[in-house]
């Protein structure tokens, strides 16, 4: 019996120009840090560092935060808002049309698969800019009043799972609304937000209307803290998200925040089930599981679950984990050392508290930090691997006997950002969307992301949405 | 000196840019009097051709998605930025205004078109939602595009005009056939030479030059227009075709040039469904 | 064995233990499928694994004894240059065809290709049972080692599924061992993903030894959410019974990309023991050439065109 093996199909990386060292982008310019120091971002697929970037000090987060506001009070706040929009629609265009370099960059910086940077991530960034383009001079028309008023100068902290994605969801409504930014990109994963700066320059964007400071938490702290700023939008993990809630107290400033999650899919026994399959693997591999809504809990109902788990074994044996540049990739590197060290941890956890793992045999790379799919059975709600969020490719799976008792596990968290409902009845959806706690939800389907759609969670997940109208709201001051 | 290469101007339909069947043109002068072009004369086959045309494609049009729909139609924007020099041209020999005013006109009407194009992808969630009904049932609200619309442009302006009779109908995810008002059939023609190079679709926009009073009564009886935006009629072929057009019901209107959403949801439908909520 | 016993509530019964399809979920897992990139060693394995699996086909109503020869040479030698491509999986005619096929074939090098017919009406399946069972006889006493029959789709979408049922056994008893039975669903009228699983089950169970997509006569035909769909059908047929079913998409596959799309649903679906002639073939005509340029640049670096490869 011949086996069809796919062949190497490396993406080229001809296409990137990473320099060996890169500056803050402030006011329209690369300008370099006062006294900053450099710090090096790596390929976690190989170990290889890419480049080196700069920490952003307090006084770099001040220099960027004064460009802000000067760029607000002379030149964006007295914009119309067709202009405004102009210049984001150049600025979506540039990303479609530098798309493939974007791609093979935050697939090099994050570890991710190009297969998944070239047909999700950049065209999910460029089609958010577009969008939100649209609305810059339609927003009386976006149920926030007849003459709704940007915050100002808004922060905005933003996590290295998808690192030009969750930009362009920070940057592009926060500019279609009127406001400037100062943005930092995560420390493991700054390359495509500095390329990014370049396309502000080709879109002829007006000085200091977006500004880039790169820097780990403390250069986060600095820019949370800061007085010259009306917003602050962050997009992490909830122990951070709290620690920001806390800090904003006594202060003026907005806050809209986008945490953790331990997303339940639940799976009745009339789902359809090779779709199911797909939507169970996609929900917690997709993206190696970094991902905040990913479905990490399978709750599936007790009497069709040993045929579910053969299913998902035989599915997951094709997984192809490895070099994140082949474009037969499924699943790539885990972003950082300290992230596979947590997903390890966790994942012992499970063992010893006698859960049952099982991951299809993989070749692992040598270098590179690398995780492979898994998935514990024989899970509790008690269990560690039921409660905390890994943030990686390990599902924990739960039964139920009845839809009451699944939906009563599923809400049984602190977090509330998502829920996938697997069924092949109509009314049985709705019954349990209209039951489920969660902020985002989806049925027969998971992990589906669309600009006009609003994301965002309940509980400990965070506060506000994004994308869509409603995502408007947290750029906006409406009239009561 | 140099032998111009002058343009003809034929009509708009299906993608492509036929004479009239008739055969028949009429001679436009510029505001000095001077002779411009023989535009076509559009007869009621050609109408009849147009939607034909617009009908074919109304289904594969409403059912790319309104981003897809949003991104075409910022295209045609940009095509447009790059013909500016032509349009201005047209509008001064047309309107016999100076260049600055034909230049103020043509960014008005392409600003005025980016303004539609994002809408489109916008309209159901301002405009639809979720309706709390009494008792277990999940009730929702979308507007969906009517189907084929009829357009008499307004005589206003050469170019803003075209952009107020057609962008929020195709915003709408409709179709459509439009009738250049007679004095300014030049701009209408350049226009659909911008929507055939900028991915629309043949048919989804179809542009008739000629007299709006000839073509009004066909398109008033013609059971196959689900619409007509009459702002370019005069009163008394207005009231006619409301008549005529009672045999299938068509929704009529006439507007002010004034942007608004309304312009978009006068071509929509709204639909309501049901579903229970039950375990 | 499934539970069937030839009732119409016996097959509906069983029919509806089967999981729905979600049309949505499908089609996206079909699409991700095919942005496999296939390169280098694994395509030129591909291609020349697509060849042996094409069953070449000739039906139209302006046929000739010419006409056939000609493509059953082709069949032989594919290339005429270059003997190390192989020979195709099956050359597939209309019955008064097979004849001609059978006899040219076996004085051409071809004694191992076997002709395939299409069968019971061809390709409506709008005639009594009487004069489908007759068609097949002729097939097979002509030289025919394969039946391409066709459903009675009619019969399907009205709810008469033992008729359908029936019909397949009945066809299939009269191949007995002379002949392979493909029973042909006819997706594109089928519509739905639910109607294609259920109809490949009943096909199997009715005891198809391939189930194949479409006439080739009405698009859409072989979609690669349906050719998914059957693949998982056959997939959870074997794990049922322990029998594999063959599974054969025809129409609609003109290039290799859209050859090794194919291959690439079979590998990651039903798996690598399908991955033959036993148990895939591609119904197709204009692939071939396709097939040859693609080959030839693979050797030779260079685009191919229209007049390197025959045009029969």
């Amino acid at each position: 019996m011949m086996k069809f093996e796919y062949a190497p199909a490396p993406e080229s990386t001809a296409i990137v120009d990473i320099q060996s060292d890169y500056n803050l982008f402030i006011d329209g310019k690369f300008v370099p840090s006062k006294g900053g120091k450099r710090f090096a971002t790596m390929n976690p697929a190989n170990e290889q560092v890419l480049a080196k970037v700069t920490q952003g000090t307090a006084a770099d987060v001040d220099r960027a935060v004064k460009a802000a506001t000067n760029a607000y009070k002379k030149t964006w706040s007295k914009l119309p808002g067709a202009d405004r929009g102009k210049y984001l629609f150049r600025i979506a265009r540039i990303l479609q049309e530098r798309a493939r370099e974007f791609a093979v960059l935050e697939s090099m910086d994050n570890g991710k698969p190009i297969r998944e940077t070239r047909d999700t991530d950049i065209p999910l960034a460029a089609a958010h800019f577009f969008y939100h383009a649209g609305w810059a001079d339609k927003l009386e028309h976006a149920g926030l009043g007849a003459n709704p008023k940007a915050h100002g100068v808004v922060g905005q902290i933003i996590p290295w799972n998808f690192p030009l994605l969750m930009l362009a969801w920070k940057i592009a409504p926060a500019l279609a609304t009127g406001n400037t930014v100062v943005l930092k990109p995560a420390e493991t994963t700054p390359l495509t937000a500095l390329l990014f700066a370049e396309v502000c320059q080709q879109a002829e964007l007006p000085n200091g209307v977006v500004n880039i400071v790169t820097g780990d938490g403390a250069t986060g702290s600095a820019l949370v803290n800061h007085p010259g700023i009306q917003k602050i939008a962050f997009t992490g993990s909830t122990e951070v998200g709290k620690l920001i809630a806390r800090s904003v107290v006594g202060t003026k400033k907005a806050l809209t925040l986008e945490l953790g999650g331990k997303g339940a899919n639940i799976v009745f026994e009339d789902a359809p089930i090779d779709e199911t399959v797909e939507g169970i693997i996609n929900g917690i591999y997709f993206n190696q599981g970094h991902v905040c809504c990913a479905g990490s809990r399978l709750l599936v109902q007790e009497n069709i679950k040993d045929e579910l788990i053969e299913k998902l074994k035989r599915r997951m044996s094709m997984i192809r984990v490895g070099d994140p540049l082949d474009k037969n990739t499924d699943l790539g590197a885990i972003n950082s050392k300290a992230q596979l060290t947590k997903i390890q941890e966790l994942a012992q956890s499970g063992d010893t508290e006698g859960a049952e793992r099982w991951s299809p045999e993989c070749q692992l790379p040598e270098k590179g930090f690398w995780f492979p799919p898994t998935f514990f059975t024989g899970v509790s709600q008690s269990h560690r691997i039921a409660r905390e969020e890994i943030f990686g490719p390990v599902l924990s799976v739960i039964t139920f006997r009845t839809p009451s008792e699944a939906i009563e596990k599923a809400n049984n968290t602190p977090y509330g950002l998502s829920a996938g409902i697997w069924t092949d009845k109509g009314s049985r959806i709705l019954w349990s969307a209209q039951q489920l706690k969660a902020g985002v939800i989806w049925a027969n389907t998971f992990n589906k992301f669309d600009p006009a759609s609003p994301f965002g969670g309940y509980k400990e997940s965070g506060w506000g949405r994004e994308g869509g109208r409603h995502g408007l709201a947290a750029y906006l001051k409406g009239d009561m | 000196m140099r032998i111009d290469v002058k343009k003809t101007y034929k009509l708009f339909i299906g993608g492509q840019f036929p004479r009239s069947e008739s055969g028949r043109s009429y001679e436009l002068f510029d505001s000095k009097g001077n002779f411009l072009a023989n535009p076509a004369l559009a007869s009621r086959k050609d109408l009849r051709d147009a939607v034909v045309a617009a009908r074919n494609i109304s289904d594969k049009w409403s059912s790319a998605t309104a981003f897809n729909r949003s991104q075409i139609l910022y295209r045609v924007a940009e095509v447009m930025e790059g013909r500016k020099d032509q349009f201005i041209a047209e509008i001064i020999a047309q309107e016999g205004v100076t260049k600055a005013q034909a230049l103020k006109q043509v960014n008005e009407a392409i600003d005025l078109w980016v303004w539609y194009a994002g809408w489109c992808d916008k309209i159901a969630s301002v405009y639809g939602g979720t309706n709390p009904v009494s008792g277990s049932f999940y009730n929702f609200t979308t507007p969906e595009n009517l189907g084929v619309v009829a357009s008499f442009i307004s005589d206003q302006s050469s170019l803003t005009s075209i952009v107020h009779a057609v962008a929020p109908i195709l915003a709408g995810g409709n179709t459509l056939v439009a009738v250049a008002h007679e004095d300014y059939p030049l701009s209408a023609i350049t226009l659909s030479e911008v929507i055939a190079t900028s991915d629309v679709p043949g048919g989804v926009v179809n542009i008739l030059t000629g007299k709006a009073k000839e073509i009004a009564p066909w398109v008033g009886s013609h059971m196959d227009i689900d619409g007509v935006d009459g702002s370019g009629l005069d009163s008394t072929t207005y009231d006619a075709l409301r008549k005529d057009g009672a045999d299938n019901l068509k929704r009529i209107n006439r507007f002010d040039e004034v942007k608004s959403p309304q312009r978009i949801l006068a071509y929509m439908e709204h639909k309501t469904v049901w579903h229970p909520i039950g375990i | 064995m499934l539970a069937i016993d030839g009732t119409e509530i016996s097959i509906k019964s069983f029919l509806r233990t089967l999981s729905p399809v979600d049309q949505v979920g499908a089609e996206s897992r079909a699409a991700m499928l095919g942005t496999r990139s296939i390169k280098t060693t694994s395509k030129l394995w591909a291609i020349d694994t697509a060849i042996s699996m094409i069953d070449l086909t000739t039906l139209e109503g302006a046929d000739t004894p010419g006409k056939v020869k000609a493509i059953c040479t082709k069949a032989v030698r594919p290339d005429p240059i270059d003997a190390t491509v192989p020979h195709v999986g099956a050359v597939c005619v209309y019955n008064d065809m097979v004849r001609i096929a059978r006899e040219h074939l076996d004085n051409n090098g071809g004694k191992s290709i076997p002709v395939a017919a299409v069968s019971t009406a061809f390709p409506s399946g709008r005639a009594s049972l009487e004069v489908k069972k007759r068609d097949t006889e002729d097939a097979i006493a002509n030289g025919a080692t394969e039946i391409d029959m066709v459903i009675d789709r009619g019969a399907f979408l009205s709810g008469n599924l033992a008729k359908v049922f029936a019909e397949i056994v009945c066809i299939k008893e009269i191949c007995g061992e002379r002949a392979h039975l493909k029973v042909i669903l006819e997706t594109g009228e089928l519509v739905t993903y639910d109607n294609v699983r259920k109809a490949s089950f009943l096909a199997m169970a009715a005891g198809a030894d391939f189930i194949k997509t479409s006439t080739g006569k009405v698009t859409p035909a072989a979609t690669t959410p349906v050719v998914l769909v059957m693949l998982e059908a056959v997939r959870d047929y074997f794990q049922l019974t322990g029998k594999r079913i063959g599974v054969k998409p025809a129409g609609g596959i003109r290039t290799t990309k859209d050859a090794i799309k194919q291959l690439v649903l079979v590998n990651e679906t039903a798996g690598p023991e399908w991955l033959n002639p036993e148990l895939f073939r591609i119904g197709a005509s204009a692939l071939l050439n396709d097939l040859l340029m693609q080959r030839m640049k693979m050797h030779h670096g260079q685009y191919s065109g229209r007049n390197y490869v025959t045009l029969d």
